[in-house]
């Protein structure tokens, strides 16, 4: 049940990103270009998600735990450091060059075009590269959460 | 290229995206982050892999079946070369990585919890890419 869950929940991300147009490189970069062809419509993604979120979440929490899990598991680091600017700026980049971000791109993954795939190994190369820099690819049977947020 | 102004859509959108985050919360307890999910699935930790590959699953499902039910495929137009996917794809697995999050990790969920970090990575990514993308199409050669 929790794993059929977690796919029912996947599916309504997947079709709410591709609903919204968040999985259109086009309208993202046009997001984007506030002095060129600018297209606000994604502004209404994030307070739509928002929205539902904010309340929703705060129900959520009234309850003593998740329903297929003893606790919530909520991101523990607060600090505003230097991975978090600098890495946040060099996503911004990335996304401002390709057009795709992570939860835009993977829900593309099944239109089987080649331009899709291409950024999803450039993706998984990136988060590898970067996993490595960070001192953090052991091997797999040793491999400890990390400390980053994972969001 | 011009994109046509779609509010309603994309605001319906954003409440799928937004319910999908509080159900991940409600019944696993987890952040809704595709930074995360996908990191979890490629460099696998042990108990915790199931759950991100199933989301995974979903989410590549999802508008495989919305396209097969209603008979329109996404629209994507993609108005970038291989090389900038390829550049733009590496910059932002780093980003996400180092970062702790995304769109929907930091954008959506952390925003919503009212996490200081989050929205510090939100404004920051959103202003690099619209900075990233005033050089590229007004700037340079633009």
């Amino acid at each position: 049940m929790r794993l059929l869950a977690a796919f029912v929940i996947g599916t309504i991300f997947g079709v709410g990103i591709m609903i919204s147009g968040m999985i259109n490189p086009a309208k993202v970069l046009n997001f984007f270009d506030l002095a060129g062809s600018w297209d606000p419509s994604l502004a209404f993604v994030m307070g739509g998600a928002l929205l539902v979120a904010i309340p929703g979440y705060r129900l959520v929490w009234r309850r003593s735990g998740p329903i297929f899990d003893t606790a919530f598991h909520m991101p523990t680091k607060r600090d505003l450091d230097k991975r978090l600017i600098g890495g946040s700026a060099v996503f911004g980049i990335g996304w401002g060059i390709a057009g795709f971000c992570p939860g835009g791109a993977l829900p593309a993954i099944g239109t089987l075009r080649a331009d899709v795939l291409v950024f999803i190994a450039a993706l998984i190369a990136g988060i590898l590269l970067a996993r490595m820099l960070q001192g953090m690819v052991p091997p797999a049977h040793t491999m400890a959460e990390p400390e980053t947020e994972r969001s | 290229m011009e994109t046509a102004f779609t509010p309603v859509a994309s605001f319906g959108g954003g409440l799928l995206i937004g319910l999908s985050a509080l159900l991940l919360m409600l019944m696993l307890g987890r952040i809704m982050g595709a930074t995360g999910i996908l990191s979890g699935v490629v460099v696998p930790v042990s108990g915790d892999f199931g759950w991100r590959a199933a989301v995974l699953a979903g989410m590549i499902a999802g508008p495989i079946v919305l396209t097969w039910v209603s008979g329109t495929a996404p629209v994507i137009d993609v108005p970038v070369s291989m090389p900038a996917l390829v550049i733009g794809g590496v910059l932002v697995g780093m980003g996400v990585t180092f970062g702790g999050g995304c769109t929907s990790g930091h954008g959506v969920c952390g925003n919503a919890r009212f996490s200081a970090r989050s929205i510090v990575a939100t404004l920051t990514f959103m202003a690099a890419a619209i900075m990233t993308v005033f050089i590229l199409r007004h700037g340079i050669g633009g």
